[in-house]
């Protein structure tokens, strides 16, 4: 392949300087001892020990953590369900019906969620709360687990089953030890997807979160609104450092994981 | 024996649909149709045609195209340009670890940016003009939201541009199209799924952003979304709200009809 012409790689250069800095720009200001984003006094760690020392914000934090593992596992294993149930209807209009049903609120705009969500908890008589941010968040990362363990599946050849059956297996064992195994990265990757998508989540949060519940998201709204505080700074710089551990090893693990099958990516 | 197994799998998952899928959209529907007392009535919808609301879906329409139009002038080129690097997959996912970093976060950053105090004043300062209010303002709303959304534009573009057969560009270029010849007539329409995708994932949130322009903009810029979050969180209107968002609905099925990929017939079997 031709090399990249030295427009592109300033092109590109300028793109990746936009993007990453106002993360810098966060973090940076995060050791201000100064108050403000403006003008840098001098290095400080107050605004971490800050962070750890608000026991308020430690618990948003810790609730946002936990609703983001149990809203990851719950969703995969529905999702996981979903898909393995999907791949085996035979009947393709009832299977393309179920396709669509599910992309619904992937395209779905978080307001819309959000407030359909509120709407349905408020009839239902869910508290706002806990339990109805985890059941929204359950809900809306439902589908992209689907859609991440789909393709597996229908790459997968049917004669491995077949022949697990002729071997002797039971049904049991078809599932454990061979599409289990088998659609496996795409259920890390379906895990991985539905913790950032409730991670990230504010929209949908915002909308059925009550008085006492709070999301890291909706505190930093909050925050935010009331003007700059640098507290948000330090979060953001911890948020980073976090993010790019995940992403860090998550590209590992997936790399590792391509090259023991054979470079499928 | 295969159809027992599948019907204890899906059930979880279709009574998933069943609750949140069909039943949230039923119930926007079913407000949709009442006051604010909650007896039936229309009237939400005859307040939707008053120039009040129009106005407003107009405006919401103006930026959401303004936002698609800036990220995918962005993004084309940065795409194009990502898969002709070296180890391009790790380009990428450098490209997408921003997104993957609270949303908050990142517009809160902007509001320290474009302050009467931030660096771009600064930097103007030192150009020799006088420093100017930037938040609140139309131009830092449509930046910040095309900041946002850069990367979910990058994200299917790569994809269509990676999956391109190079010998098609060859053979362009060896039947003696310019470089701007082929890419209008081979790039382009090759990967226009990957754009239509693109503007697919970019304007429907675009017509629906509320933190950003509550943060960004002040109050200037009122969206769809920000007018459903104002009906039923502020105002408790949830029937006005909801005929909002059953607009926004409609809204987004054109979207999809209009930038939507032709399917293979019989699901997506190979």
């Amino acid at each position: 392949m031709k090399k990249l012409s030295a427009t592109a790689r300033v092109y590109l250069a300028i793109v990746f300087i936009v993007l990453y800095a106002p993360i810098f720009y966060l973090v940076f200001y995060s050791f201000n001892s100064g108050g403000s984003m403006n003008h840098f006094e001098s290095f400080t760690l107050e605004h971490y020990k800050a962070v750890f020392e608000d026991s308020r914000l430690l618990v948003i934090l810790i609730n946002t953590v936990i609703v983001a593992l149990l809203s990851a596992l719950i969703s995969t294993i529905i999702g996981t369900l979903g898909a393995i149930g999907i791949v085996t209807v035979k009947d393709s209009k009832m299977r393309n019906t179920l396709l669509s049903l599910n992309n619904v609120l992937i395209v779905s705009p978080d307001v819309i969620i959000g407030a359909s969500f509120l709407i349905l908890f408020t009839m239902v008589g869910i508290k706002l709360g806990f339990t109805s941010v985890l059941i929204a968040h359950v809900a809306f990362s439902v589908p992209i687990v689907v859609l991440m363990v789909l393709p597996k599946l229908l790459e997968m050849n049917k004669s491995l089953i077949d022949a697990a059956l002729d071997l002797g297996a039971t049904k049991k064992d078809v599932m454990m030890r061979v599409i289990l195994p088998y659609i496996q990265p795409g259920i890390f990757a379906g895990f991985f997807l539905a913790l950032t998508y409730s991670l990230d989540d504010f929209a949908v949060t915002f909308f059925v979160t009550g008085n006492g519940f709070s999301t890291l998201s909706v505190e930093i709204y909050s925050m935010a609104r009331a003007g700059i505080s640098l507290t948000v700074n330090a979060i953001s710089g911890l948020v980073f450092f976090v993010t790019v551990i995940v992403v860090v090893g998550y590209y590992f693990i997936t790399s590792r994981a391509s090259k023991r099958t054979g470079g499928t990516q | 024996m295969q159809t027992k197994t599948s019907k204890t799998a899906l059930f979880p998952y279709v009574l998933w649909i069943a609750f949140f899928v069909i039943t949230p959209i039923a119930l926007v529907g079913y407000y949709s149709l009442l006051d604010i007392h909650g007896n039936f009535t229309l009237d939400n919808y005859k307040a939707f045609f008053t120039s009040v609301y129009l106005k407003m879906t107009l405006s919401s329409f103006w930026y959401a195209f303004l936002i698609t139009f800036f990220t995918l002038l962005v993004s084309y080129p940065t795409a194009y340009f990502l898969t002709k690097t070296k180890y391009k997959q790790l380009w990428l996912l450098l490209i997408i670890i921003p997104s993957w970093i609270n949303l908050l976060l990142k517009t809160y950053a902007f509001i320290g940016i474009f302050g009467l105090y931030g660096p771009i004043n600064a930097f103007i300062e030192v150009l020799g003009f006088d420093p100017k209010q930037m938040l609140f303002t139309d131009l830092s709303f449509v930046f910040v939201s095309v900041y946002i959304f850069i990367p979910f534009m990058i994200l299917p573009i790569f994809n269509s541009l990676d999956r391109l057969n190079p010998a098609l560009i060859y053979a362009a270029r060896d039947l003696g199209a310019s470089a701007f010849t082929t890419f209008r007539r081979v790039i382009l329409p090759l990967t226009m799924d990957g754009v239509k995708s693109g503007i697919q994932v970019v304007f429907i949130p675009a017509l629906s952003l509320f933190m950003i322009t509550r943060l960004i903009a002040g109050n200037r810029v009122i969206t769809l979304g920000t007018a459903i979050e104002q009906q039923f969180l502020v105002t408790q209107n949830w029937g006005m709200g909801s005929t909002i968002a059953v607009f926004l609905i409609l809204f987004m099925v054109i979207i999809m009809l209009i930038t939507g990929q032709k399917k293979d017939k019989g699901g997506r079997v190979r």
